[in-house]
């Protein structure tokens, strides 16, 4: 009897001390959430934004981590389904008590996490590019804004490809139809008269492009350069492109621009085809200096794969993670207000040769490259802004947003302040 | 030349000639000027400067230019990043098969780290497009001229159209004679002189070409002259009606092209299903078996891509045909007769599948390439082409249906298939080994979808999600057809595949898919037995 109780206790403190060696490393530590879609629809993009970002924070931790302490990633798989981010959100925050998250890509994932990031104050790094209308205190948009990516392409080809027609061919969801509403207003401002505008929307995972090929043919034939501006979202990008060229339509006769297709996307394709069509991004693998050629060489030995290639989503991760990074050490802690303040202003180097910078809106500034297709599944760059470009929360050509601004400085702290009326519309 | 000389002539210009002085039997001394200049440009980084090399180096004149602006058309032209030699280089197993561009004699294999592209962008394409069009007016094949003609419809110019007539007169080939004629007409249109006008349009009258109806369009809204205005009225009207016929022509032939896939992607069902009554929810995953193997297929034999895709066709038929017996023997069989829990058992499966193809093939699509003879299109005219890729896979589609056909109709399988699905009970009594026949049943439905798989590997993504976007077709077009009717599902594919084109235009893409639901629930409600209702005893 007494052995037993003997060994109860000795068992009891073992386990006590167990918990206490636990709490100990817990202090140690710094937990990294990330929140990215391993299974489902979305994993084909996902996956490998969750790939960066632990190798950012092996690479960190090489570093000798943050504040003296161990990054500890946190991954959690929100399988495609968009309830689940947010559920899987909250277990992040509130159970794991990350200290920051990178994570989403859909606008639908992000809209549902908002609310929890919201709610228990906690930071989110969303690093794809989006429609805009959008700021919060809580979310850092390292992706592009439209006017970091949309305007920027159509601007290269009106100017320089001279373009008059235009196709705005996208996938039926948030992302392309706010940019396909923001470039039309844009365009009309040019002086585009409404019959050479040519709006179309497709299901997700829409297969079947005869039709609609047909149709940009048809609407391409009319003697007026003609362009197509693409929002069409992942899978149904192959057979989109498929069909283009086994109808024939050459990159010199209707361009192609894409703002939802990266060399990940290109690596699924034979791209001979399609040797001329657009992309505009922030960043291509092309781009040739030594930080762009140092963060590839890391990723081909992290992956331990020579063949997989690096993309814009993934530079974001990159800036936006080296910025939170700053920023911690900034503030001397990684409390999230602190941090909020202590990120407005900082800049750190990007991969396409210059530094990028955290604005008060929570945008960065980027620079905008368009880029051919090649036929080995690269970008060749053929055009890009001359400096960088701050994006832009609230877009400046749509009725209703072009008077918001997002500044998140004290004393005005507000996501959406109305220049006009001095009224603040947003969160706070 | 020795690398020792070549070292010494960074600078391009002076090699250029250094060359032409070494060979001087491969050009034209008087004419090299231009090309040498030319090819002295193309190592610009701007291409406002490169097009100017171009343009130098088309009027040159010197034999070689053919070459070499095709080559760079192509992006096949290269600078040696030693030497600075301007070379062509052909994309090889190994590296580039590298020759030298101006004295055209091989220099071996080099890998993309010792060459410098000419990079090349869409304006630039596009100019040296004409450039070649203006140089293959004169070709040896018809072909080419023809090419060339189109290529220079839209800007024609007093000078150009001086050079069409002077070709008209000796012309041979009559597409080409028509080419031109078109070409001159268009000039004549163009004209500020009555008569020439009047001329041209009585040419231009029928002609299907997109320049002549916008030159039309054009002509109407600034012609004086009432006779004509009403004749150039008239003729585009013409050539409206026609447009919109071979319009038509064409949305049935999409419609087809679609319904060829549904059918290809529903008649494995229609056995599993329809004959031995089996919801099997893994159909998808066995057709993206098949995608999977023609993938790997190409993996293996990645010289001859078309072999490769051939060989496909009976492989992935093995291959799905053995998972979809494993599936039958290890799972089905204890569920026959209760369909729910197929039902559910068989999603868990495609969930399987799906996550062990992400885990062995990675989440990513893989890239399946398209052969040569499956790529491009049939020009009928102007406005009407049938892509080959399309014909192709409608032509197999309704093969692999009359094989199946014959084979349930004609061989001993089929007959024991067809007795065991219209009474099984009989069928045992009878010695037909009725479980046996269940699994070779499932088997050739899963087989059925692995061979759909491959077409389908030529029309969209290989990736973990092809199933999915296949499943709720299939089924549609299975129970629109009429369960367990061969005929039913190859008319309800081709039936909803054209419906739906017809119905795109119209509503759009998303509408049109929504309308075609609807349209089904109701059809279904009015017949539940679908459009060819089993008869006899099997229905009850």
């Amino acid at each position: 009897m007494k052995m037993k109780l003997l060994k109860m206790t000795l068992a009891l403190a073992l386990l006590v001390g167990t918990f206490n060696t636990q709490a100990a490393l817990a202090e140690e530590t710094i937990k990294v959430g990330i929140l990215h879609s391993l299974s489902g629809t979305m994993a084909i993009s996902e996956t490998t934004l969750k790939d960066t970002m632990l190798m950012l924070i092996e690479e960190q931790n090489k570093k000798g981590g943050l504040l003296g302490k161990k990054l500890v990633p946190v991954v959690v798989d929100p399988a495609s389904n968009w309830p689940l981010f947010a559920e899987k959100a909250r277990e992040l925050i509130q159970k794991e008590k990350v200290a920051a998250t990178f994570g989403c890509w859909t606008s639908v994932s992000r809209k549902s996490v908002l609310p929890v990031f919201e709610e228990l104050n906690s930071l989110l790094f969303y690093p794809v590019q989006y429609e805009g209308e959008e700021s919060s205190l809580n979310v850092f948009y390292t992706g592009a804004a439209p006017n970091q990516q949309a305007i920027p392409a159509v601007d290269y080809l009106m100017n320089e490809i001279g373009a008059k027609r235009w196709v705005l061919a996208g996938t039926d969801y948030v992302y392309p139809r706010t940019t396909n509403k923001i470039l039309e207003a844009y365009l009309k401002s040019k002086g585009v008269a409404a019959e050479d505008i040519m709006i179309n929307y497709t299901p997700f995972g829409h297969s079947d492009w005869q039709s609609i090929v047909a149709d940009i043919k048809k609407f391409g034939s009319a003697g007026k350069k003609t362009a197509v501006v693409s929002t069409i979202n992942g899978d149904a990008n192959v057979p989109f492109y498929k069909e283009l060229g086994n109808q024939g339509i050459k990159a010199d006769a209707i361009p192609v621009v894409a703002f939802s297709v990266g060399e990940e996307e290109l690596s699924g394709i034979d791209t001979k085809p399609l040797v001329g069509h657009l992309a505009a991004w922030n960043y291509f693998m092309s781009v040739n200096n030594p930080a762009n050629a140092a963060f590839i060489k890391t990723w081909k030995a992290f992956i331990k794969n020579d063949k997989r290639v690096t993309n814009d989503p993934m530079e974001a991760h990159y800036i936006g993670f080296n910025m939170w990074v700053k920023a911690v050490e900034k503030a001397g802690t990684t409390d999230p207000k602190a941090v909020q303040d202590a990120i407005i202003g900082v800049a750190v180097p990007n991969l396409s040769g210059g530094y990028s910078a955290m604005m008060p809106n929570h945008h960065i500034t980027k620079p905008v490259l368009i880029g051919e297709i090649q036929a080995n599944g690269q970008f060749e760059t053929v055009w890009q802004t001359s400096g960088l470009v701050a994006g832009d929360a609230w877009s400046d050509y749509l009725e209703g947003s072009k008077d918001l601004i997002s500044d998140w400085r004290k004393p005005l702290s507000c996501g959406a302040y109305n220049v006009v009326t001095h009224k603040c519309s947003g969160t706070k | 030349m020795k690398k020792t000389e070549r070292r010494t002539c960074r600078l391009l210009p002076p090699l250029v000639l250094l060359l032409l002085v070494l060979f001087p039997g491969n050009c034209h001394a008087a004419l090299d000027d231009g090309f040498a200049e030319g090819i002295a440009l193309l190592a610009s980084k701007s291409f406002a400067q490169k097009t100017e090399g171009a343009e130098k180096i088309a009027g040159s004149g010197d034999k070689r230019t053919d070459k070499v602006l095709r080559a760079f058309l192509d992006g096949q032209l290269y600078f040696t990043k030693e030497g600075q030699v301007l070379v062509y280089g052909v994309p090889g197993s190994d590296g580039l098969q590298v020759t030298d561009a101006l004295i055209e004699t091989p220099l071996g294999i080099m890998s993309a780290d010792q060459l410098n592209k000419i990079t090349i962008n869409n304006q630039l394409r596009g100019q040296l497009k004409t450039l070649l069009a203006r140089l293959s007016l004169r070709s040896a094949d018809p072909a080419v001229r023809l090419a060339g003609v189109r290529e220079m419809f839209a800007d024609i110019t007093p000078e150009t159209a001086k050079v069409f007539d002077d070709l008209r007169q000796t012309e041979k080939d009559d597409r080409v004679r028509e080419a031109l004629l078109t070409a001159l007409a268009l000039a004549g249109v163009r004209s500020a002189d009555l008569a020439e006008r009047k001329k041209g349009l009585v040419t231009l009258a029928e002609s299907l070409d997109p320049e002549v109806r916008n030159e039309l369009t054009r002509l109407i809204g600034e012609e004086k002259d009432k006779t004509l205005l009403q004749e150039a009225k008239r003729s585009l009207g013409k050539i409206e009606a026609k447009l919109s016929w071979y319009a038509k022509l064409e949305t049935v032939f999409f419609g087809l092209s679609l319904g060829s896939v549904l059918v290809l992607a529903a008649i494995g069902l229609a056995i599993t299903f329809g004959v031995i009554g089996v919801i099997n929810m893994a159909h998808g995953e066995l057709i993206m078996i098949g995608a999977y193997t023609t993938y790997v297929m190409q993996l293996l034999l990645p010289d001859a891509l078309g072999v490769a895709l051939a060989l496909s066709v009976p492989v992935a038929f093995v291959v799905a045909a053995l998972v979809g017996i494993a599936i039958e023997r290890s799972v089905i069989r204890f569920l026959y007769g209760r369909p729910l829990e197929t039902l559910l058992a068989t999603f868990g499966l495609s969930l399987i599948l799906q996550q062990a193809v992400r885990s062995i093939f990675s989440p990513l699509n893989r890239s399946v390439a398209t052969p040569a003879w499956m790529s491009g299109s049939i020009a009928i005219n102007p406005v009407l082409s049938l892509t080959i890729n399309r014909v192709t896979i409608f032509v197999f589609a309704m093969l692999v249906f009359a094989g199946l056909f014959l084979l349930l109709k004609k061989s001993s399988l089929g007959l024991q298939v067809r007795a065991v699905s219209q009474n099984r009970a009989m069928a045992r009594a009878m010695g037909v080994r009725a479980s046996r026949v269940d699994a070779l049943t499932f088997g050739l439905g899963s087989g059925i979808a692995g061979i759909a798989g491959v077409a389908l590997s030529q029309l969209t993504n290989v990736g973990p999600n092809l199933g999915q976007s296949y499943i709720v077709d299939s089924f549609m077009v299975v129970v629109f057809g009429g369960v367990g009717n061969l005929w039913g599902t190859l008319v309800g594919g081709l039936v909803l595949g054209v419906a739906n084109k017809f119905l795109e235009p119209w509503s759009g893409a998303v509408l049109a898919k929504i309308v075609i639901l609807v349209f089904i629930i109701l059809f279904i409600q009015k017949r539940p037995q679908g459009l060819f209702p089993q008869r006899g005893r099997a229905a009850e």
